[in-house]
């Protein structure tokens, strides 16, 4: 065998710390290597040309790049090989940037490192076997885990993609966050009537199965083939026959159930429609509120129903769907400001979240549009916004920046001004940031035409003074401390991962960072993939967003599942394990510890020996460990090859 | 190219492709500097790990063996890593009748995410085998060797 060694300098990344040059002449010491060199950017074209006028000039029959990670050009030196005219599976890399030239001081030991990992990667392709890759087939339906603005846009591209689409959500409705925001910045446009349309469209598109009060349950399977099983929660109101009248809710006696839609801020009934525009707009009972389902004792919704679908004995139901990929856009939730005692902890009636703010100015809201105190119901005239809550706080585990507070504090202000045009908004903000197109200058008009006071600081604790509240700080642009008398406090709450995220990740099988949002591929040139094929994001589950990034995410996701479902078959990963005839005893050991059910035992002249389905292999190699025969064998894992990588770092 | 004399020893970690050569690599790209002694073998699943493959490093001059992957129910493959920890588990019970340390044998979790984490085992793992020193020379044509030549 004719081996060909390339170091790459990946300009000065490895060549800065790894003397490349040295490398190529230790590689050529390594058995069957007949050519090695250094190369600027082995990944350029240049690099890859010279890669294969090597492979054609020396005859090599395989190739070892030592340069980044396997995951970051893997895919593109295999191409690269089946250009030269060899089989793409007659490759390996050495991973001489990321596990060596960037995490090593010492030239010398990094050099010594680079070569060895060259070694290993050379006698492992020695023992490598040409592969051809198989092929299976997919089903082309794809799952939308979450209907927020992300999930709807995804689905509705998706289904106009002309793609079977089953959209899961937790709620009783879909719409997500946005559905509960008055206006969106920078435009003030009304929320609803963007978002409305699209709900719509969602429930009347023939394409998109909708499950809301539904949550994942379990998937299995792999890209193309997922299993996922949906866990349609009761609602106790069978859906098939509730035409969202909402009877039921105006003869419900429990009026005082929290009112979930509405962010605790109001008070609904037991039987519930969310919200007017609800999609699908179907009633659901709040079983811990019912009174029926509680105490036994009322039915004044079953009376009420004209169409009969009140039904108190409905259970959770299963149901399974089969589709080729999943789009997971689960959002983000509010981070919960109590923890923080010098905002009050949550014990002063009217500091408040955005969201709740959001809930007051919106005119299906609680108080149809009319900014009023929690406590006493009357208009404010001061109101005290406060940024960063929850953001950009080391203390309470949160230094990320949730991207869109400095934003929608701002368009709370305008739009306060809009409905108290007697108030006076202050702001308290650390940075304002506001990248995005039109997004400064709407700061700008929140400040000069609205009149909004900014001040630079942060607040050290809100008192209640006299039914108002006397809110302290620092000004830390004029250095002195400041008081403001207020009559409502708004917290700029921010965002941390939507609850139950790093669960539906290990269902998932995908990764997820410190905070529990999900990790995307790549994060420049992969951000709605994740690492498990078949998986992709959307929104702010990966991240806190904006809605336009949350639309891009969704549409970018929905373009990546129809570029995946554009062929009908998928080519299989070729290495996966076989079975050594000769070798098998027929014990099904590896039978009993294949996750994924691919072997099966055969009859081979009257003896019982093991088969692998090579379609439903996913090349973990747990079979591999568990043969008493070494009968069965990981392609390009082989016991051989991991012993002989062995071998090569430790000769003695 | 022969160890580093005097300043580096022999490290094999065996890790996942999935979890923790992620990791790896998410420590590579943050720049968290390490020791150098570690050499990875990548392999698709801690589940792939043959025990003997630990015991033939150590025979081969191995000083340390550190083993990696996926955190328990996080396995990419499902399950793998939970045969994986009960092989290891028998293995490091095993060790002392080899006359190796246990001490130089550990294995751990680390996502693809946890590069911190990932640098700090890394960092532990070499200094506690440096303060083990190298491992005594096994003598050639021992009993444990030809049990060993034939099980491998």
């Amino acid at each position: 065998m004719n081996i060909g060694v390339f170091v790459c300098h990946c300009g000065s990344n490895i060549a800065g710390t790894v003397d490349t040059v040295a490398v190529a002449k230790a590689a050529l010491a390594y058995p069957e290597v007949v050519f090695a060199t250094d190369t600027m950017y082995a990944c350029s074209e240049p690099g890859q040309a010279g890669i294969i006028e090597a492979v054609q000039k020396y005859e090599l029959d395989g190739v070892v790049v030592a340069s980044c990670t396997p995951r970051m050009h893997e895919a593109t030196f295999r191409r690269t090989v089946e250009r030269a005219g060899l089989n793409r599976y007659m490759f390996e890399m050495a991973n001489i940037r990321e596990h060596v030239s960037w995490i090593g001081k010492d030239k010398d030991a990094n050099t010594n490192k680079a070569a060895e990992l060259v070694h290993i990667a050379v006698e492992k392709l020695r023992r490598n076997t040409e592969l051809t890759a198989g092929e299976f087939t997919i089903n082309k339906r794809v799952m939308v885990i979450g209907g927020g603005v992300a999930g709807i846009q995804a689905a509705l591209d998706c289904a106009d993609g002309g793609l079977e689409v089953v959209l899961v959500e937790r709620e009783p409705s879909i719409g997500g966050k946005m559905s509960k925001l008055d206006k969106t910045f920078p435009t003030v446009d009304c929320s609803s009537c963007i978002l409305g349309p699209r709900m719509v469209d969602i429930a009347q598109n023939p394409n998109i199965t909708l499950y809301t009060l539904s949550e994942v349950e379990s998937v299995d399977g792999f890209v193309g083939n997922f299993d996922v099983k949906v866990r349609r929660k009761a609602a106790y109101v069978d859906w098939t026959l509730c035409t969202g009248c909402g009877e039921c809710a105006a003869k419900c006696p429990s009026k005082k159930t929290p009112d979930r839609f509405n962010e605790f801020i109001g008070k609904t009934t037991a039987i519930n429609i969310p919200f007017p525009q609800a999609i699908p707009k179907k009633a659901s009972i709040n079983a811990a509120a019912c009174l029926m389902l509680t105490k036994g004792k009322c039915g004044a919704c079953v009376k009420a129903c004209p169409a009969g679908a009140i039904q108190f004995k409905q259970e959770d139901e299963i149901v399974t769907e089969q589709v080729g990929a999943v789009i997971v856009a689960t959002g983000y939730d509010l981070f919960d400001f109590t923890q923080y005692g010098e905002y009050g902890g949550g014990r002063y009636p009217d500091v408040i979240t955005s969201m709740q703010y959001e809930r007051l100015l919106s005119a299906s809201g609680p108080t149809e549009g009319h900014i009023k105190r929690p406590s006493d119901g009357k208009e404010p005239k001061d109101i005290v916004f406060i940024q960063c809550v929850g953001s950009r706080d080391k203390s309470i585990g949160r230094p990320y920046c949730s991207g869109f507070c400095c934003m929608y504090t701002a368009k709370q202000t305008i739009l306060t001004k809009d409905h108290l045009p007697e108030s006076q908004s202050y702001v308290f903000y650390m940075d304002i940031r506001s990248p995005g197109k039109g997004y400064d200058e709407f700061i700008r008009r929140a400040m000069e035409e609205y009149g909004a006071r900014y001040i630079r600081g942060r607040v050290s604790a809100i008192q209640p003074k006299n039914g108002r509240y006397l809110i302290k700080g620092v000004n830390t642009l004029m250095g002195d401390q400041v008081e403001i008398e207020a009559d409502l406090v708004v917290l700029a709450v921010g965002a941390e991962a939507a609850k139950g995220a790093p669960q539906l990740a290990e269902k998932l099988r995908i990764s997820y960072d410190t905070y529990g949002f999900y990790m995307e591929g790549h994060p420049k040139l992969k951000p709605v993939e994740t690492n498990t094929a078949g998986i992709y994001l959307a929104g702010s589950c990966q991240g806190p967003k904006d809605i336009p990034s949350s639309v891009a995410q969704g549409g970018a996701a929905a373009s990546k599942v129809l570029g995946l479902f554009s062929k009908d078959k998928l080519a299989s990963d070729p290495q996966v394990s076989s079975v050594s005839l000769q070798r098998c005893i027929g014990c099904a050991k590896c039978q009993s510890v294949c996750p994924f059910g691919a072997i099966e035992m055969t009859q081979f002249r009257g003896m019982t020996k093991a088969s692998v389905i090579a379609t439903v292999c996913q090349g973990c190699g747990n079979c591999t460990s568990a043969c008493p025969q070494g009968a069965i064998q990981l392609s390009h894992f082989t016991d051989n090859q991991i012993l002989a990588e062995v071998h090569a770092l430790c000769p003695y | 190219m022969s160890v580093l004399e005097g300043k580096e020893l022999r490290i094999i970690g065996f890790l996942c492709n999935w979890c923790s050569y992620g990791g790896a690599d998410t420590a590579g790209v943050g720049r968290f500097t390490q020791p150098t002694d570690l050499r990875i073998i990548k392999l698709p699943c801690t589940g792939r790990i043959n025990p003997l493959f630990v015991v033939r490093a150590f025979l081969n001059g191995a000083d340390g063996v550190l083993v990696s992957g996926c955190h328990p129910r996080d396995c990419h493959y499902t399950a793998g890593n939970f045969y994986a920890r009960r092989r290891l588990e028998v293995l490091r019970s095993l060790l002392p009748v080899m006359g190796i340390e246990p001490a130089r044998f550990e294995y751990t979790w680390v996502s693809a995410s946890e590069g911190q984490r990932w640098r700090t085992v890394v960092q532990k793992f070499t200094e506690q085998i440096h303060g083990l020193g190298p491992i005594p020379a096994f003598k050639s044509g021992t009993c444990l060797e030809a049990c060993l030549g034939t099980a491998i």
